[in-house]
């Protein structure tokens, strides 16, 4: 029974080892806790999960294992309402997804047959491992083949056909807990550590001290100096949503790595492209919104910016006032973006598509015209190039060389420019 | 070994709190604590030490701190110094091996309470430079050749605010609770721990504000059972009457004695914002 809670654990990717399960088991025949649920579920979780980001998904197996699925199932049904749904389903259904779904008969009509399904479904269904049901073919569930599918709690898109995931993962903010495979990204951010001596003098000073001593005729005279420090300041700017579903593992990593490398790290994130407004905390997205101004006040042009993004969109998203997915933007993405590179001199953008794709996208090429050759793959080689751009020195003759301003002249006059 | 912990009369220990601290006396395995600022995360191990009757070392980590201070320092430059001045002293090394905290609490005569504070403050290689001495309970001095051993292996609480991530390695080898913030019904109970004699309507009344102003989205710090002790403190030396309170719906106005609550100026804005909003909608 515990060998099974012990891997069902796993699999929800709660990162228990075999030591903290021994442990566990230790306890147990200690006797630290005896004959309440209660207890044990207390003692269980303090073995095995050594991260409150965890809980969540150690409650969820716990249920499952120790009282069966009726409770999850009703939960489900619970959370989701209609209202919700069509609301989240407006908002962020791009206009050919919507005549997509027409087609099928309507969103409501989808809803619709959903909220029956919902009512009639007593008992999960056989083949998955939550939520209404996994690896089949009916429209509703997650993991299937149907490309109507309504997807309900899949973990990434797999065939990137279904309608929309209205999962919590869509906006959640990146995990900064993932450790594997960050260890390389921590080694090539590590490059662009810049030391400068900081803070109380509590270093010997050897070269210092021998001079000192030396003129002190023999006598010792110690000379401390301030330890180095990593003076380096990043700004880090993320694509969050959408199209980005399928680099969240990088972007994590990437996030991870970065923000233990770097004292001074601030982070924003975006919805495909930058305009008038960022914000640092996925959850409070419409409540706490900084203002791009703001944000170019704030910080100091010594400040490296990166954007992480897949620069996958329309290009009018980008060229055109009120071309954002999400709102009406007075001014274009391009505007803002150009405010920025040149507020913050030393940039990079990098994109976790692999290289080839990029010219196959018009807004690519846009975006890459805009910010002069400065996108690099998330790769370690990428990795190794955006940072060698971004030690560059300030001491470029021209003040800001950003690539071309879009759009070249000659372009009809309502197109946006700076 | 069959000493419990139950909380005490000046702090409250939620259930899931006393089985860790619990099982890591029993089975001796390191306790992380993390949670909010404010919790309690480090009068645990006094409340701890005070209940079991146990001496308590306390380590206080910051960024500058080495896995190494806690184990010994040789001063080498005081040996050079008395070397110069032909004290005697200079022969035996051991007069310039300082003891660290974990050392001294290995030497204890019974078994002690060791808090290893805020640990993530300090480099990130400084919880692996641990693993052995957490793990076994050992280290060797290089200087003198000795093996250091603990005589009772100590209680270890380490306390964490989540500014950098932990290894896992380290991870494994420890129990690890999450303080979460207190409910309504605990948090009466912690301030009638701290303000026995607290009229009745002035405790809810000061508990639905404070509440409330935890609910406001983007606050950049929210307050916490620390700030919400020292608030009630003022509004007990101030006198101030239960209606008053009542009357300051959260929504509609500040809070009274804010500054004890909310703790930057953004925060205040923030606030004085939303109140001007609720109120125009009225």
């Amino acid at each position: 029974m515990l060998v099974n809670f012990f891997f069902e654990l796993r699999r929800s990717g709660v990162p228990a080892t075999v030591t903290e399960f021994l442990t566990l088991l230790e306890a147990l025949r200690e006797r630290v806790a005896w004959a309440s649920a209660q207890e044990f579920y207390y003692l269980a979780r303090l073995c095995l999960v050594k991260d409150e980001r965890h809980f969540d998904r150690f409650d969820r197996v716990f249920a499952e294992t120790f009282e069966g699925a009726e409770k999850l199932f009703e939960q489900l049904a619970a959370q989701i309402p209609a209202e919700w749904l069509r609301a989240l389903g407006e908002r962020t259904l791009s206009e050919e997804e919507k005549r997509k779904i027409e087609a099928l008969g309507g969103w409501e009509k989808l809803l619709e047959t959903l909220r029956e399904r919902l009512r009639e479904q007593k008992e999960r269904h056989q083949g998955g491992n939550k939520w209404i049901g996994t690896g089949g073919t009916s429209p509703f569930g997650a993991n299937g083949f149907n490309p109507e599918g309504i997807r309900i709690g899949q973990q990434g898109s797999r065939n990137r056909r279904a309608v929309k995931v209205w999962d919590q993962r869509e906006y959640r903010n990146f995990d900064d807990s993932v450790e594997l495979g960050t260890r390389n990204m921590k080694m090539a951010l590590r490059k662009l550590r810049k030391f400068a001596r900081e803070g109380a003098p509590d270093l010997l000073d050897l070269d210092g001290t021998i001079d000192a001593t030396a003129r002190n005729a023999g006598l010792l005279d110690l000379k401390l100096v301030a330890e180095r420090r990593n003076a380096v300041k990043v700004l880090l700017f993320l694509d969050v949503g959408g199209s980005m579903d399928d680099h969240v593992r990088i972007c994590d990593e990437l996030f991870s790595a970065a923000r233990s490398e770097f004292k001074h790290l601030v982070h924003f994130y975006f919805h495909n492209f930058l305009y008038e407004n960022v914000w640092q905390d996925n959850r409070l997205r419409s409540a706490a919104m900084t203002p791009t101004t703001q944000v170019l006040r704030t910080y100091t042009n010594d400040y490296r910016v990166i954007f992480v993004g897949d620069a996958t969109m329309s290009p009018y998203e980008i060229v055109q006032p009120g071309g954002s997915v999400d709102h009406w933007n007075k001014e274009a993405g391009a505007v803002w973006m150009q405010r920025l590179c040149a507020r913050f001199p030393r940039f990079v953008w990098l994109n976790p598509e692999p290289v080839d794709r990029w010219e196959y996208t018009s807004s690519v090429r846009i975006i890459r015209e805009l910010i002069g050759e400065r996108m690099f793959p998330v790769t370690l080689a990428g990795l190794d190039s955006a940072i060698s751009e971004l030690r560059r020195p300030l001491t470029r003759a021209a003040p800001v060389s950003v690539g071309a301003t879009y759009p070249p002249a000659g372009e009809p006059p309502e197109a946006p420019r700076f | 070994m069959n000493a419990r912990f139950t909380g005490t009369d000046s702090y409250i220990a939620t259930e899931d709190l006393m089985m860790a601290v619990n099982a890591a006396i029993t089975l001796a395995r390191p306790l992380l604590i993390k949670g909010e600022p404010g919790t309690g995360k480090t009068q645990l191990a006094q409340e701890i030490a005070g209940s079991l009757g146990c001496p308590l070392y306390e380590w206080h980590i910051k960024s500058t701190s080495k896995a190494q201070q806690g184990l010994y320092e040789y001063d080498a430059v005081s040996r050079l110094r008395d070397s110069q001045l032909g004290d005697a002293r200079v022969h035996d090394i051991r007069n310039y091996i300082l003891k660290g905290r974990l050392w001294e609490a290995f030497e204890s005569e019974v078994r002690p309470v060791l808090l290893i504070d805020e640990i993530d403050k300090a480099d990130i290689e400084f919880p692996n430079d641990l693993l052995r001495e957490l793990d076994r309970m050992e280290f060797y001095v290089y200087e003198t050749r000795e093996l250091i051993k603990a005589r009772h292996r100590p209680i270890i609480l380490i306390t964490s605010n989540n500014e950098k991530e932990l290894p896992d390695a380290f991870l494994r080898r420890c129990f690890f609770h999450y303080i979460r913030f207190p409910d309504a019904a605990t948090m009466r109970s912690i301030v009638d721990v701290h303000f026995p004699g607290l009229k009745k309507e002035l405790l809810s009344e000061a508990l639905t504000v404070f509440f409330e102003v935890r609910d406001t989205p983007g606050l950049k710090k929210k307050p916490s059972t620390s700030e919400l002790l020292d608030w009630i403190k003022l509004l007990l030396a101030e006198d101030i009457d239960p209606a008053v309170l009542r009357g300051a719906d959260a929504k509609k106005t500040i809070p009274i004695l804010h500054g004890a609550l909310l703790k930057n100026e953004q925060d205040v804005h923030l606030f004085e914002q939303l109140v001007f909003l609720n109120r125009r909608s009225r």
